[in-house]
This record gives structure tokens, sequence and C-alpha cells, in this order.
């Protein structure tokens, strides 16, 4: 069993899915709900398992059906991949157990299309070849599709129908790219593709690197990155919040694609193709923070403020992609960590919110209170204070770290005074937002009965659940900043990474 | 043959983004429709064109490469699911919008007005 722990993140959710769809799951919502919750939690241990195991004994390489590396596909669990698996899986259970308080009622699919998800995502993040890359894609997005319209309206189908045709073109584009790529390298094994890139000889190094920058093109798109980041904010306020909760990973995914093809593909070793992404992916970072952080002034909702938040963390996280170096990598992934589960904490909290205002739901005017302000107002100034980079909660150590990270590249007179009026924007956005959800009433005397349901407990527990991250990152900073620069650095030997996968599969 | 098989990718890719552009569900369903033939034709041409070459049995050493062919069975059948997810995605919004425009508004309605005072 030890030995197949490395695809079990990917089998478990498959197999819940599955349980969820036949009959004694399939008709009742009790077991159902049952069901999801104990497979979730089953998932997120399994995960953590594996990362426990790949800390003490390093990279894990699982040959499918065993044909070993460069011929057939290989799962590659190392320090980098464990932890975004592990991440996803917490983001998993708490989205099941938010779900459960009411959410899922509306469609008998709730439950499958989440752990179908868990399992494209886990996927992507797991495999160490790049066609498998987007067979996990497409699995994660067909699953995506179908919950974008859970529960929805008029405008959750126009979103959809954007995002649906956007991401078919991405896929076109995708295979495409991976086309020229197999042409001229003649593998599509990460690890084999870095070994194979500086060998590249002549009118072969173009086309590889025309490929290389189409993959661009559809990471970029997959992350929300700068000229193609107009679907993200549309289409995560349209979602239901529990659902968009849960595609604060998606966006990482293409970040974490970035992260394995610029670093290792066409990392320091790639020749003359080394680095060949970096100057698009720095001007294009730059004005992602820029424009995300006008979107979030501008924002009228608490949801289209979150979903820009997100796209200022893709900004950012992209930036920090391209400067290639381990102290960049490793605040990147603190800043990763951290990001993804405040900004699904805000999703989930903006939904208890407008469930409790009525007819104003998440409106940033003024309009009924909430029934529960002292619950919800604690949650939402520690998501604030860890989203705006505050002491004493994550964001603040991860801000630090940024910029530390970028103090010695040379590009830190551009990136230092962006990022840090950015900070300041956010800080006024969400200061205004919290003043005009919880202070500002409409009838500041009556004490009108809010006819509102309480939060259920079930509610609380996974906002909480997601936000106790924020001053965990912090209480253990050392050994978790310590797990990020271990995994930085395997990330960036190249040479090492390359050994452990083509000779540990045979 | 090469120039034959380039040009055919090209004349489909051309044809497919041209159907996208149009902004209706229709032609955006037929535009990617002809956008994953190109993609399947062009991944087939990944493993180079060649001719009288055996299947990888191992009964000849002169085989042609399969794994561009596995590629393409892969492309071909999750090509087909989200073609068929969108057409029911594309009924759907019809319903829900009331039109077939993928902005949910027919926007050149104005201009055809124009047109026709």
């Amino acid at each position: 069993m030890i030995e197949h722990l490395a695809v079990l993140p990917i089998l478990l959710p498959m197999l819940a899915a599955v349980i969820l769809l036949l009959p004694p799951c399939g008709k009742s919502l009790f077991m159902r709900r049952i069901a999801s919750a104990i497979m979730a939690v089953i998932t997120l241990v399994v995960s953590i398992v594996l990362l426990v195991q790949v800390t003490n004994n390093g990279i894990s390489v699982y040959a499918i059906g065993n044909w070993s590396a460069p011929f057939g596909i290989v799962l590659v669990a190392d320090l980098l991949s464990v932890l975004l698996v592990s991440l996803t899986s917490l983001l998993g259970v708490a989205v099941v157990i938010y779900s459960i308080a009411g959410d899922d009622k509306k469609g008998n699919f709730f439950h499958p299309l989440v752990h179908f998800l868990i399992l494209g995502v886990n996927g992507a993040f797991l495999t160490g070849d790049l066609f498998n890359v987007f067979v996990f894609f497409e699995v994660l997005l067909i699953a995506s599709y179908s919950l974008l319209m859970h529960a929805g309206d008029k405008h959750s189908t126009r979103a959809a129908l954007q995002y649906v045709i956007l991401n078919l073109v991405g896929s076109s584009v995708f295979l495409i790219g991976l086309g020229i790529l197999y042409g001229v390298l003649g593998t599509l094994n990460i690890a084999d593709m870095a070994q194979k890139v500086p060998q590249l000889q002549g009118d072969d190094i173009y086309i590889a690197k025309a490929g290389g920058l189409l993959l661009l093109v559809v990471f970029a798109l997959k992350a929300a990155l700068l000229p193609l980041h107009l679907w993200l904010a549309n289409t995560y306020s349209n979602a239901k919040p529990v659902v968009a909760a849960l595609f604060a990973i998606m966006t990482k995914v293409g970040v974490y694609a970035m992260l394995r093809v610029y670093t290792v593909v066409f990392g320091d070793e790639a020749g003359e193709l080394a680095h060949m992404a970096q100057p698009w992916l720095w001007g294009l970072a730059i004005a992602t923070i820029i424009v995300g952080a006008i979107g979030v002034l501008a924002a009228q909702d608490l949801r289209k403020l979150t979903s820009n938040l997100v796209i200022v963390s893709v900004g950012t996280l992209v930036a920090l992609i391209s400067l290639q170096n381990e102290e960049a990598t490793a605040a990147l992934l603190y800043y990763l960590v951290h990001s993804t589960v405040v900004t699904a904490a805000l999703f989930l909290l903006s939904d208890l919110i407008s469930l409790q205002r009525g007819k104003v739901a998440d409106r940033l005017t003024a309009g009924r209170g909430v029934k529960q302000p002292f619950l919800l107002g604690t949650c939402f100034i520690i998501a604030t204070l860890s989203v705006i980079g505050m002491p004493p909660l994550s964001g603040f150590i991860g801000k630090i770290w940024i910029l530390k990270s970028t103090l010695n590249s040379g590009q830190a007179m551009f990136f230092w005074p962006v990022y840090l009026l950015t900070s300041l924007a956010l800080l006024v956005a969400m200061s205004r937002a919290g003043a005009s959800l919880f202070w500002e009433r409409r009838h500041k005397n009556s004490n009108e009965l809010n006819d509102a349901p309480n939060a259920h407990p079930l509610h609380i527990i996974a906002i909480i659940s997601l936000l106790a991250c924020s001053p965990l990152l912090v209480i253990f900073a050392q050994p978790i900043s310590d797990y990020m620069q271990n995994a930085a650095h395997q990330l960036h030997d190249i040479s090492g990474g390359i050994k452990a996968v083509i000779k540990g599969g045979l | 043959m090469e120039l034959l098989y380039a040009s055919c990718v090209g004349v489909l890719v051309t044809c497919g983004i041209f159907l996208l552009l149009k902004a209706r569900t229709f032609p955006v369903v037929l535009g990617l429709t002809m956008l994953s033939y190109a993609v399947n034709l062009f991944l087939f041409s990944a493993g180079r064109l060649t001719i009288n070459k055996a299947v990888v049995l191992g009964t000849s050493s002169d085989y042609a490469d399969p794994l561009p062919q596995a590629l393409v069975l892969t492309a071909i059948v999750i090509g087909f699911a989200m073609t068929a997810f969108v057409v029911i995605l594309a009924i759907r919004g019809r319903a829900d919008l009331g039109n077939d425009h993928v902005d949910g508004h027919i926007p050149e309605l104005s201009a055809n007005k124009k047109e026709q005072s």
C-alpha cells in the first residue's frame, strides 16, 4: 500500500465521485453528504501522509502500469506537488463541509463534481508528463463547467458560456503547443524534456521556443494573467460562493504549470532557451497586479472584490516566477498557500454576509445590518488583515518575504512601489468594504426584526478552519519556511530532479 | 504531401477562428469543431509524416511513431465530450438569454437599424 501512496490523492477522489453517483448515495442526500465528507477527509489524510513521507524520504516517483519514465507516464511527488495536493484537499474538505449546510440541495451532482474537480487538480499537480497535465486540466475544467452552472440563473449561464468557449480555445492552443514540442523534442515527460532542450540545434531551437510560448498563452489563460484575465472576475462572481471558494485553487494550477515548465524545462540549464518566458512574465505580472488593484477599488460587491483579489495574487505569484531564483520561489510558495486559503475564506464569508443582509446581499451599499455582526465581523477582519498583509497574520510574513526576495534582483525599483501601493489600495478598498457591509445601516435607529437565518454551525466550522491557517502559518513560520525553501531548492535542482525521475522509474 | 497537409491544417484553423469570432453560439461551436480537427491533424504530424511504415508491434524495426496516435486518440475523445457539453450549454444559453449571442445580447442591433433606416 505504501508504495502506491503517490497515486492515492488521484484515485481516492475518483473513487469518491463514483461512490457518490451509485445507488445508496445517488438517491439519498443524507447518505451523499456523509460519504462525501468522509471521502474528502480521507483524501486530506492521505495527502498529508504523502507529504510527511516525501519530506522524510525525498522525491517519490510512481510509474503508472510500471512503464518506466521516458516511455510511460509517471507521477512525481516532490515537496512542491505534495504541498499543493494537501492544500487542494484541505480546500476540498472545507468546501464539502460548507456545502452540507444547504448549498448542495439544489443539484444532485454537486458532491460528485467537487470530487472530480479535486481529482483533476491533484492530478495536474502530481503528474510528471506534460500531456497528462493537459488531460487533468480537461478533467478539472469539465467539472468546473458543471459546478459553475450549479444552482445558476441566466447570469451564470452567460458567464459559463464565455468561460467554456475560452477554455476550449485554450485547450486547442495547448495541444498545438504540445504537438510542436513533441515534434522537436520527441518526448513530453517534463524531466526528459529538461534533458533534451539544451541539446537542440539550429532551427529546432526556434520551433521549440514557439511551442513553449504557445504553452505560456494557455497557462496565462488558466492563471488569469493580464490580457487573458477578463474571464475571471465575471466567472467567479457569478458562481455560487462555495464553488468560487473551490475555484480559488484553479488559477494556482496555471501558476504551478508555469513554475514547472519555465523553471525546469526552460530554466537555468536550457542553453539558448534559458529563461525565455521571463521578459513576458515580468511585465505582464506587474500589469496584472495594477489592473487587479484597480478592480479591487472599483468593485461594487464583495464577490467581485474577492475575484479581483485573486487577480492581484496571481500577478504577485507570476512576478515571483519570473525572477527564477530559489528565494523568490520559496516566498511564492508561502504566499500561494496563504492567498488561496484566505481568498477561499472570503468567498465563503461573502455568502454568509449576503444571506444575512437580505435584499442588498453583498453589495457595498447601505442596507440592513448582518444578524450576527460580531461573529462575521471578526471573521471578516481576520481575513482582511491577512489579505492586505498587516501584522500579525500570514499576509505580513508573505509580504516581507516577497519584498526581501526581490530586493537583490535589480528589478525592485519597479516591483516595490507597485506592490506597496497595491497593498495600500487593498487596505483602502477592504476598509471601505468592511465599513459599508457592517456599519452603514439604512435605518439606523429602528430595531427591525432581522428574520435572516443564523449561520449554520457547519458554515462557521468551514470558514474558521480556513481562516485558522493564517495564524498557523505565522505560529509555525519556522518549519513551514524551511519546508518552502527545501521545496524551492528541489525545484531548482534540475539535474537532481531529472535523475530522480528517469532513474526512479526503472 | 507536406504542402497539402499543412494547407489543410491552415485552412481549418483559419475557418475555425473566423467562425469563433462570429460570437454566435452555433458558428462558435462549428468553429471549435474545425479548430479541434486542425489540432488533431497537427498532432498527428508531430510524429513526422511517413508512408509505408509498420505499426509498433515488434515485428519490424522500421515503425511509425506510436505516441502521436495515442495523443490524437485522447484529444479526439476529450474534444468530443467538450463539444457535446458546449452544444448543450449553447441550447441552455439560447433558452435563458433569449438569443444566441455569447454576450447574452446582440450588440450590432442598433447598427443594423441604422442601415435599414
